[in-house]
């Protein structure tokens, strides 16, 4: 068996981790890509920024405010412990909490542009024939927005598959809880274990290149998000 | 039913302040150039657009009063719409699109079924297509039937055939006119094309750079001196007559002018007596004579008076306008002729009457 238990632990939970983590960026990206299609605010260049942020931001940049702002000492840490959660840096939640903030460009964008690229007129139609927004929203925009779904969905899940930095400055490496895929291999390295490191990063490798030939293959060449 | 719209849009670069009166029935045009503000008042209507000060009254109910904060939201209007291009759901198939609408209106409103909608635009074939491969003219077929599918207190259209070439517009021209006779819902349609609003409208309304110029039924409006309508080459009147003879010898129609005996008789297929003909008279096919001078080929002799004269839109032609019993119409003369004949308001004369282009 070239994968040991750890590793196939390691995989589990990096499995576990993009579906949570795709499953609330879907939920949580979809209002707001909405809203930065649509609106003529004047927030939305602000907005659409921070959204962006994590796509030039070195990860431990990221890692390192999440963790003050989460930690005991932060203002969202102590908020929690208030509420008797304890802290959420060093688990799981932490983890999910950060992979969302870091992989949100990649569904809030072509979400976006799949909602632009929509336009106006598909709305207005649905209006004169009775549909309220919210009736709208569900039978028209969702069905011709599909394939931006998809590449959100599929962005969504690789990217938060390969986070490193992030995860380290806030999970840490606890086996089973916060220990991904990438973590494993950098132990691996460090320990030498070159064999380990090998099998697990050829499965990276090939895992990540079925992505993206899924996604460049069903758009026709042509990557929905950029 | 009236419809009754005051509307007030400011834009940066463009102004609209129109007060429309349609009546409840029949067929309205907005009639006006491209950027005139039609697109804007139908869009108001519609409340896809919001004008910031409007009141706007359809069958005795208020669908907007800005002095109320009242607004009605498009969705809740019993409204059909037919954009210029037919705008079709690609992701659902014809019969998905049809019943779009169809599905969210109670059942007990329901008042056209599909199948009338279809018999009524000759789609019937193309129900398990997708809109994508269907011509431009069988989308836009699609598109007003899905919008009738609505049953609409009003049916909006804004320039349903502008994106079609010539031979797709005839192709949808004579389902207008089907709904237009068959149907009981007011139309208000807007169209830069003088030759649609002939065939189709009742009611016209001039729009210009956001004002309205004119309004009134068709063959009144087309026939005032003061518009720009009557000065072109094309101007002309359009009569809406009743089939009161037919002389299968010649194939002639005879069709009485509206509440008068005055008739005129145009080459045309036998039509059951009382049914309406809507027909053309064009300016330049008209002369006048002093006499009933009846040794020409000409068909047509009516007696008229004289209401009106004007300066076409070049030095060497007059309009004359002309009331046969009622009836307005216009006349292209010379310059010289007129001043031979004499013309002026209150003179009886003959109008001979080259050619009547029977429309629909």
């Amino acid at each position: 068996m070239p994968l040991s238990d750890p590793d196939l632990s390691a995989i589990w939970l990096t499995f576990k981790l993009a579906s949570l983590t795709t499953l609330i960026l879907l939920l949580v990206g979809t209002p707001i890509a909405w809203w930065l299609a649509r609106t003529r605010s004047r927030l939305r260049g602000p907005i659409g920024a921070v959204v962006a942020l994590p796509l030039v931001l070195p990860p431990t940049v990221i890692g390192f405010y999440l963790l003050l702002t989460l930690g005991p000492h932060g203002f969202i840490g102590q908020a929690t412990q208030a509420l008797g959660l304890g802290t959420v840096v060093f688990s799981f939640s932490g983890l999910v909490i950060g992979s969302v903030i870091y992989s949100m460009p990649f569904v809030v964008q072509p979400l976006q542009n799949a909602f632009a690229a929509i336009g106006n007129r598909p709305l207005e139609v649905a209006a004169t024939l009775r549909a309220s927004p919210w009736d709208s929203f569900f039978s028209v925009v969702l069905p011709q927005a599909r394939p931006g779904f998809i590449t959100a969905s599929i962005l969504g899940f690789a990217h938060t598959v390969g986070e490193f930095g992030v995860v380290l400055m806030i999970g840490g490496n606890i086996p089973d809880k916060t220990r991904v895929v990438s973590v494993q291999i950098y132990d691996h390295v460090e320990a030498m274990e070159y064999m380990q490191a090998h099998w697990l990063a050829g499965a990276m490798l090939v895992f990540s290149f079925l992505v993206l030939l899924a996604l460049y293959s069903n758009r026709q060449g042509k990557p929905g998000w950029s | 039913m009236t419809i009754e719209a005051r509307l007030q849009l400011d834009y940066p670069a463009f102004s609209l302040a129109v007060d429309l009166q349609l009546p409840g029935r029949g067929v309205s045009a907005l009639f006006g150039p491209s950027g005139s503000g039609k697109t804007s008042c139908l869009r108001c209507l519609a409340g896809l657009e919001k004008a910031g000060n409007a009141y706007i009254e359809v069958n005795g109910e208020v669908w907007q009063d800005s002095s109320r904060k009242l607004f009605v939201a498009p969705h809740k209007r019993p409204i059909g719409y037919v954009f210029q291009e037919a705008s079709l759901f690609e992701h659902l198939s014809v019969r998905g699109n049809l019943e779009f609408g169809w599905r969210r209106i109670p059942r007990n409103q329901r008042k056209v079924r599909l199948d009338q909608a279809c018999e009524l635009l000759g789609i019937g074939h193309l129900l398990d297509r997708q809109p994508l491969n269907l011509s431009g003219g069988e989308r836009q077929r699609v598109g007003i039937a899905r919008a009738l599918l609505t049953s609409p207190q009003l049916l909006l259209l804004d320039e349903p055939l502008a994106a079609l070439d010539s031979q797709r517009k005839s192709e949808i021209l004579p389902y207008l006119e089907r709904l237009h006779d068959e149907l009981e819902i007011p139309l208000v349609y807007i169209s830069h094309s003088q030759d649609e609003v002939a065939r189709l409208a009742d009611y016209l309304v001039l729009i210009e750079q956001g004002r309205v110029k004119a309004s009134g039924l068709i063959g009144e409006t087309l026939a005032r001196l003061d518009l720009p309508l009557a000065l072109g080459d094309d101007a002309g009147v359009i009569v809406e007559g009743r089939v009161c003879s037919f002389d299968p010898t010649y194939q002639l129609l005879g069709l009485k002018l509206p509440d008068s005996q005055l008739q005129v008789r145009v080459a045309h297929a036998q039509m059951a007596i009382g049914s309406r003909l809507r027909f053309k008279i064009q300016a330049r096919d008209v002369s006048l004579s002093l006499s009933a001078d009846s040794q020409s080929s000409i068909l047509n002799r009516l007696p008229v008076r004289v209401t009106g004269q004007r300066l076409a839109d070049n030095s060497a032609h007059v309009l004359v306008s002309l009331d046969a019993d009622g009836t307005p119409m216009l006349a292209r003369i010379t310059r010289y002729s007129c001043d031979q004949l004499g013309v002026h308001p209150g003179q009886a004369l003959w109008a001979q009457i080259k050619s009547v282009a029977v429309l629909a």
